[in-house]
């Protein structure tokens, strides 16, 4: 370690804070993935493989996948211009917007699916205007994804903000000085200093994203094999009492926290970031 | 105050923020406020008095603020050992941290259920000295700061992680102690982070449906939520009523992100 | 910090904020035109039927799907694709309400297809379109017990003894629990000659007896066979044969002497089927429910099956009906389960 010895602690306080972290991560987090993964092969690697390649089993990955794939992007972009707005500038109403950029967190995810439905739904606002064109929101892909969207609105810009906040903005003004454009600024400047917590906030978004259960089954219809998305799915399947098979499906979702860790450093390893201090 | 305004960008990026901000969250809930308008004033006051809704409410938002408040301080420390130590198994732990965003809540709420109900691995131990877990206000919290844990973290880990320590070494060299140093140089710097970790964890606590259901037993008066009542009124068909107690929620919601962020601002322009 | 720099960015502003509307208003209406086209490749074909029922007829279902594409292929050459949706009932009514389009609806209470009715979906005496009010099958509700029923439980009024704990659904958001409700009302009715504040002492302590209400009746389902909480489990029949099944040697199955005849109702929903031209077989489909082997397979999933050629092997017991006791589902629906009704009014009197 490169940094001096006055800037950690002595190794019996460090060996104490670790176990405390370690029992608090094994009380709250390990014990309930182990739950998930011993309940998934209760009945052996078979009945897990069985549930995992099952049509409507795959077709819900698929939908998952699809739905983030479109909404992940979506909220990224907001994202990365909301935190530039309120970090790098001073406006009235800037701390009514921050709030409102929160605000998704508060909105129960029930509530996050009954104003689509409140909106697009036959009785809705532009109900009948949908049924005249044929056009389909809710109860089909669209919905899925305004709701997923809804839920992982704020992931990136609430990264991003803290960040951003804390780094202020001398070094774009400096940037500015020398002449350099908006974007190139951007790009140049900012876009590295903040890469981590963007990337932070993308997988964070990511992963919530296809984990959102409760909005999402506000305006899926359930329909097999066509409307449920993954976690839809383990709760059908939870529901025919198949619990080893709802479980594994609860595994892919699980592992996807584990895989974006494996992205995560696989990007620090190929840019050769280091993380500050050692 | 003007002078910060020579990053352009301002226009682009608020137009954006505010354009999509409006599409995607304010009209909708516009919708909710103006469905909930629709019982007029005195229906509305009186369904948000009542005293079921109360109980709810007050259940809500008490089980919240506490699951917040321990995954604060338990998010410092297991944050603080992530940045600042390098042990076999970190790598593990770091991964770990994203699983209750992971995990469909309501896959969560059957996982924590099964650990914490009177039967389960941990609940038959806790029922053994007389503590009920799953099934009453302390499963509820359970579940809550399960779900709010991630938050706290992963907003404090990247300001942790850029947050240079030249400070603390001129403040050992000024012959700090690592504790007073931790308190006056380097707490008051993550503060603002802290408090945004705190507000995300509660704000998510409030709204939180599926894994509570499964751990809280319902009962009205006792250990029934607001977003249950919500989905309840729904079934009965009675949208107005849900979506007055939606709006209800929101507008306390909203009032305490808002004050949270003004303190915020305030820590910000603290001189450091 | 102090330089004064003058940039030309700042008039770019109203130029951009049109730039930009005129770039989020395409995405959402490409949304919206790829939602269009999945409704008319997938559910719009004439040989697609969307069947919204509530939670415990998954399994029966499933095997009436395969039965039905068999005789309908045999009969018109072609197979038919039946998509299935399963959720509480109040759940998927109001999702039919609110644009789920729904060839059919198999509920479990009339109530909820009343309330499809109203929307215009179809019409308000689509009970008397099929036999037997259009219920293909009843079914009724029961007790569950632990294996050798240990706290010996052998009527509704053990329900009410100290110690025992019931477990039920919330009837406000489980269609199985109305049944419930209302079967326990019925025998208290009965019990007390009708006298109005006995019935109402008597389940005000049945439900000061349930320590967890779930949202629905297969989670109640889990927190009584799998959770191991509680004493008495309120179950619908076919339910109960199920944990039976799933869960061997664990529980038994009690008849009380009185229970309520659930009839849950079917039909055609005929706006959707006009639209999507299923009309013909949406009205086979439900048809078929009556045939021998429809019965016969609502037999295997213990319902009662409604053709007497179908002997079903479920005990005979008294059974009393929503129509003659409590005057219909609206009725009932009014005084027992909206806002302020009988539930909301015994549970907040506590």
């Amino acid at each position: 370690m490169s940094h001096s010895e006055v800037t950690t602690e002595s190794r019996a306080v460090r060996v104490l804070l670790i176990t405390a972290a370690g029992g608090v991560v094994t009380l709250f987090l390990l014990l309930p993935l182990m739950a998930v993964f011993i309940e998934a092969l209760r009945k052996g690697w078979e009945v897990f493989f069985e549930a995992l390649r099952d049509e409507a089993a795959l077709s819900a990955v698929k939908l998952t996948l699809t739905a983030a794939a479109i909404s992940v992007p979506m909220n990224t972009l907001f994202g990365v211009a909301a935190a530039w707005a309120v970090t790098k500038f001073r406006f009235k109403g800037r701390a009514l917007l921050i709030s409102l950029i929160d605000l998704p967190f508060a909105v129960s995810p029930v509530i996050a699916g009954l104003v689509w439905v409140l909106l697009f739904g036959s009785q809705g606002w532009f109900g009948e205007w949908l049924e005249k064109y044929d056009l389909k929101i809710i109860f089909a892909l669209p919905g899925i994804v305004i709701a997923t969207a809804f839920v992982t609105f704020p992931f990136v810009a609430r990264e991003l903000i803290p960040l951003m906040e804390s780094q202020g903005s001398d070094q774009e003004e400096a940037a500015v000085t020398l002449g350099a454009g908006g974007w190139k600024i951007f790009w140049r400047v900012t876009v590295p200093n903040i890469k981590w917590g963007l990337l932070y906030g993308i997988l964070l978004c990511n992963a919530r994203a296809m984990g959102e259960f409760g909005a999402v089954s506000v305006v899926s219809g359930h329909i097999r094999g066509e409307t449920n998305t993954l976690p839809l799915h383990v709760e059908v399947l939870y529901n025919e009492y198949q619990f080893s098979a709802a479980f594994a499906c609860a595994t892919l979702l699980a592992l996807l926290a584990l895989v974006t860790l494996g992205i995560k450093s696989a990007i620090e390893h190929f840019t050769g970031h280091v993380a500050n201090g050692h | 105050m003007s002078k910060r305004r020579v990053i352009p960008g301002f226009g682009l990026s608020l137009g954006f923020t505010v354009i999509y901000l409006s599409l995607l969250i304010l009209i909708p809930l516009a919708a909710l406020f103006l469905k909930a308008a629709g019982v007029g004033w005195r229906g509305w006051l009186e369904l948000l008095t009542n005293e079921r809704v109360l109980a709810a409410a007050k259940l809500t938002f008490g089980a919240s603020a506490c699951a917040a408040a321990l995954s604060t301080v338990t998010g410092l420390l297991v944050t603080w050992v992530l940045v600042r130590y390098r042990f076999p198994g970190r790598r593990l732990m770091d991964a770990m941290i994203d699983l209750p965003f992971a995990l469909p809540t309501a896959v969560a709420g059957i996982t924590l259920t099964a650990i914490y109900a009177p039967n389960g691995w941990i609940g038959a131990y806790l029922d053994r000295i007389g503590i009920k877990a799953a099934y009453s206000p302390l499963g509820i919290f359970l579940a809550l700061t399960f779900i709010g844990f991630p938050f706290v973290v992963r907003t404090m880990q990247p300001v942790l992680e850029d947050f240079t320590r030249d400070t603390e070494e001129a403040a050992a060299t000024l012959g700090a102690g690592r504790w007073t140093t931790f308190r006056r140089v380097v707490l008051p710097a993550l503060m603002p982070a802290l408090i945004t970790g705190f507000t995300l964890a509660f704000a998510r606590a409030i709204g939180e449906y599926g894994s509570v259901i499964f751990i809280s037993g319902n009962l009205p008066y006792k250990t029934e939520i607001l977003p249950l009542l919500i989905v309840s009124k729904l079934e009965e068909f009675n949208v107005p009523a849900a979506a007055v107690i939606a709006s209800g929620m929101l507008i306390i919601s909203f009032a305490l992100l808002f004050c949270i962020n003004l303190l915020q601002r305030w820590l910000n322009w603290q001189p450091r | 910090m102090n330089y004064r720099i003058n940039t030309s960015s700042t008039p770019l502003f109203s130029s951009r904020l049109i730039a930009v509307a005129s770039i989020a208003l395409p995405v959402l209406l490409g949304l919206a035109s790829c939602g269009k086209k999945s409704t008319s490749g997938k559910t719009g074909g004439s040989h697609t039927l969307l069947n919204v029922s509530y939670d415990p007829t998954r399994e029966f279902y499933a095997e009436v799907n395969q039965a039905f594409a068999k005789q309908w292929e045999r009969d018109h050459g072609d197979k038919p694709d039946i998509k299935q949706s399963h959720g509480g009932s109040g759940k998927q009514a109001r999702a039919v309400i609110d644009g789920l389009e729904a060839d059919v609806v198999t509920l479990a209470l009339a109530g909820d297809i009343d309330s499809v009715a109203k929307r215009g979906l179809l019409p308000a005496d689509w009970a008397t379109k099929l036999p037997n009010n259009s219920a293909p099958y009843t079914s009724t509700i029961v007790f569950v017990v632990r294996k050798g029923n240990p706290k010996a439980v052998k009527d509704w009024s053990d329900l009410v003894r100290d110690g025992i704990q019931v477990i039920t659904p919330n009837p406000k958001t489980s269609g199985g629990a109305r049944w419930n409700y209302l079967a326990a009302w019925a025998w208290a009715e009965k019990q007390f000659a009708g006298d109005p504040a006995k019935v109402r002492d008597y389940i005000g302590r049945l439900l000061r007896n349930v320590p967890v209400l779930d949202s629905g009746a297969r989670a109640a389902t889990t927190t009584f066979a799998q959770r191991g909480i509680g004493d008495v489990f309120l179950s619908w029949e076919n339910e109960a044969y199920l944990i039976e099944k799933e869960f061997p040697g664990k529980t038994e199955i009690i008849y009380p002497s009185l229970s309520i005849l659930a009839e849950p109702p079917v039909a055609v929903v005929e706006a959707n089927a006009a639209k999507h031209g299923t009309t013909a077989l949406a009205q086979a489909y439900l048809e078929f429910l009556y045939t021998d082997e429809a019965q016969a397979l609502a037999a295997k999933h213990f319902y009662r099956p409604r053709n007497s050629k179908q002997q079903s092997k479920l005990p005979a017991l008294e059974l009393v009906t929503v129509d003659e006791k409590f005057g219909g589902w609206a009725q009932a629906q009014k005084t027992h389960f909206a806002d302020g009704g009988s539930f909301d009014q015994i549970y907040g009197t506590k």
